[in-house]
């Protein structure tokens, strides 16, 4: 679309152009973010131990260590549950997405009802949807299979994510240059092979950053699913709280949560970034 | 009045749909005081986050590189740990540090009550994410804009508050929209530490009337409706900043 020049003049005029020296978004390096939130969370058991006795201060990360592979069990169980409406939610949302683009109109605006409803429904309100309005149980040809709180709790999630990957399919789709359709219909291909062959592996390139990004929001709402009465990490770190009864551990219990959160969650943004900047040069 | 309450009253006995809040007063009352608390909790963080975001996105322009950094800490660890879990450890981990005080009535109340926690914790939240919001607008000021603000003499300050926001502050508003609406569907959490919104309303209904499909629905139109409201300011707020020929 831009004719080839080395004339400045001749140069499409954009705001905020690669001219523009910006300052760069300084990136924390993962070991200084990991002795960031072990200080902090250091810190944060000091300050709740300031009045406290010297023999307190010494209980506290004993305590911790003691209630961590529970807590880390419970993680383990919200990655679990993250992984599992992920994969639901893109399988749904890529069919979702693909509808929003059909010929039929009917087609396309059903599935674009839909998307905007459960992208703009909080995901609380969702969550809770699924689990009371989903029944326990579901008959399939005599078969009875047996719906388990933390399933629909996957379910429930997997609403939004659908919805959300779907306006991600959409926007790779038409990001996609129309010349590509023309050349493939020029070269005789059907609708269907065009959009599977030519134009949805031309957009995982540009669908991946926000594919990730969704995957790490959708990573720190599982915490949502311990409020409906699943079992996971933040349910831990309460039980744990309750059983020692010491309000000297809040601070750095939680610390510890929010850490283990970051932690999975930072590496994940970091990348993001990066592809996306890769991305954005060779456009 | 009449005419409404009956027909709803018919509802419910000939189809089983029971909308109790149309013809109960008390249940009525309950989810539209529930309704003003989403509506002042979202208005009151919306302020809140946007001062934090452009407070944030002036420092992240600072020459110092320790407030740099530390403005960096701050965006990174509220973006990247849950939302939920920064409520609980701002209200009972720090809420249990703070002293007691002393109401009217003689009794002992949290200094910090859980609507102010809630307004605490999501306008951090929410700020995070308006901080690199700015930025990315500030970044997009052209360079010759800035250097004819410092020409004309005008201080770091200065020229932020009356040249560079001012044009920012456009561009990034369609990003903006996206980060409020995720704001105003945020304050749904503030149910896990009692705080009375609408969610929780429409839950104390359903748990008393048992009514819970047609509350999720209401619910549902309830967001709806305040993220649309939300949607149509930031768009009148949009039109009425447009410079001609500007901006595309």
């Amino acid at each position: 679309m831009t004719t080839q020049t080395d004339l400045p003049v001749l140069l499409p005029f954009t705001l905020g152009s690669s001219a523009t020296p910006r300052r760069k978004a300084c990136l924390l390096r993962p070991a200084t973010w990991c002795s960031i939130l072990v200080v902090a969370a250091l810190a944060g058991a000091a300050t709740a131990n300031a009045s406290a006795s010297a023999a307190i201060v010494s209980g506290v990360i004993p305590t911790m260590w003691k209630w961590a592979p529970l807590v880390l069990q419970g993680f383990a169980f919200n990655l679990l549950v993250s992984v599992l409406s992920m994969a639901i939610g893109t399988l749904a949302g890529l069919f979702l997405g693909l509808a929003q683009v059909s010929l039929y109109g009917p087609v396309r605006r059903t599935s674009w009802l839909a998307t905007q409803f459960f992208r703009n429904a909080p995901w609380l309100v969702l969550l809770f949807y699924c689990m009371y309005l989903l029944p326990f149980e579901i008959e399939i040809f005599g078969l009875t299979i047996l719906l388990p709180a933390w399933c629909k709790a996957v379910i429930g999630l997997s609403l939004p994510v659908m919805a959300n990957v779907a306006e991600i399919v959409r926007g790779g789709i038409q990001s996609i240059p129309l010349t590509q359709w023309e050349s493939a219909e020029a070269l005789a291909f059907s609708r269907r092979q065009t959009i599977w062959m030519i134009i949805l592996p031309q957009c995982l390139k540009r669908m991946a950053p926000p594919w990730m990004n969704l995957y790490a929001i959708l990573t720190m709402a599982t915490t949502l699913v311990s409020l409906v009465g699943v079992q996971e990490s933040m349910t831990m770190t309460r039980a744990a709280l309750v059983a020692e009864a010491r309000t000297d551990l809040f601070i750095p219990m939680y610390m510890m949560l929010l850490a283990l959160f970051a932690l999975y969650c930072y590496p994940i943004a970091r990348w993001t970034q990066r592809l996306e900047r890769k991305f954005a040069v060779r456009d | 009045m009449g005419e409404i309450e009956s027909f709803f009253v018919w509802l419910n006995e000939a189809h089983g749909i029971n909308l109790s809040i149309f013809y109960d007063a008390f249940d009525r009352s309950r989810l539209l005081r529930g309704a003003l608390t989403t509506i002042s909790l979202s208005c009151i963080c919306l302020v809140l986050s946007i001062a934090i975001g452009i407070a944030g996105a002036w420092l992240q322009g600072s020459r110092v590189r320790l407030v740099r950094n530390v403005v960096q800490v701050y965006i990174q660890f509220f973006r990247n740990t849950p939302p939920l879990v920064q409520l609980f450890f701002f209200y009972f981990a720090l809420g249990s540090i703070l002293p007691m005080v002393q109401d009217t009535h003689g009794a002992d109340v949290p200094l910090i009550s859980n609507f102010g926690w809630a307004v605490i914790s999501f306008s951090f939240f929410a700020g995070a994410f308006n901080v690199e919001i700015f930025r990315a607008g500030i970044e997009a000021v052209p360079r010759t804009t800035v250097e004819a603000a410092e020409a004309l003499g005008y201080s770091r300050l200065k020229a932020y508050i009356w040249i560079i926001l001012p044009l920012a502050f456009r561009v990034c508003l369609p990003a903006l929209n996206n980060n409020l609406v995720n704001l105003v569907k945020t304050t749904t959490l503030a149910y896990a530490i009692g705080v009375p919104e609408l969610f929780y309303a429409a839950a104390q209904i359903w748990s008393e009337v048992l009514n819970v499909q047609e509350m999720m629905n209401v619910l549902l139109v309830a967001f709806v409706a305040i993220v649309g409201a939300v949607v149509w300011l930031v768009a009148r707020v949009e039109r009425l900043l447009r410079i001609p020929g500007y901006h595309a």
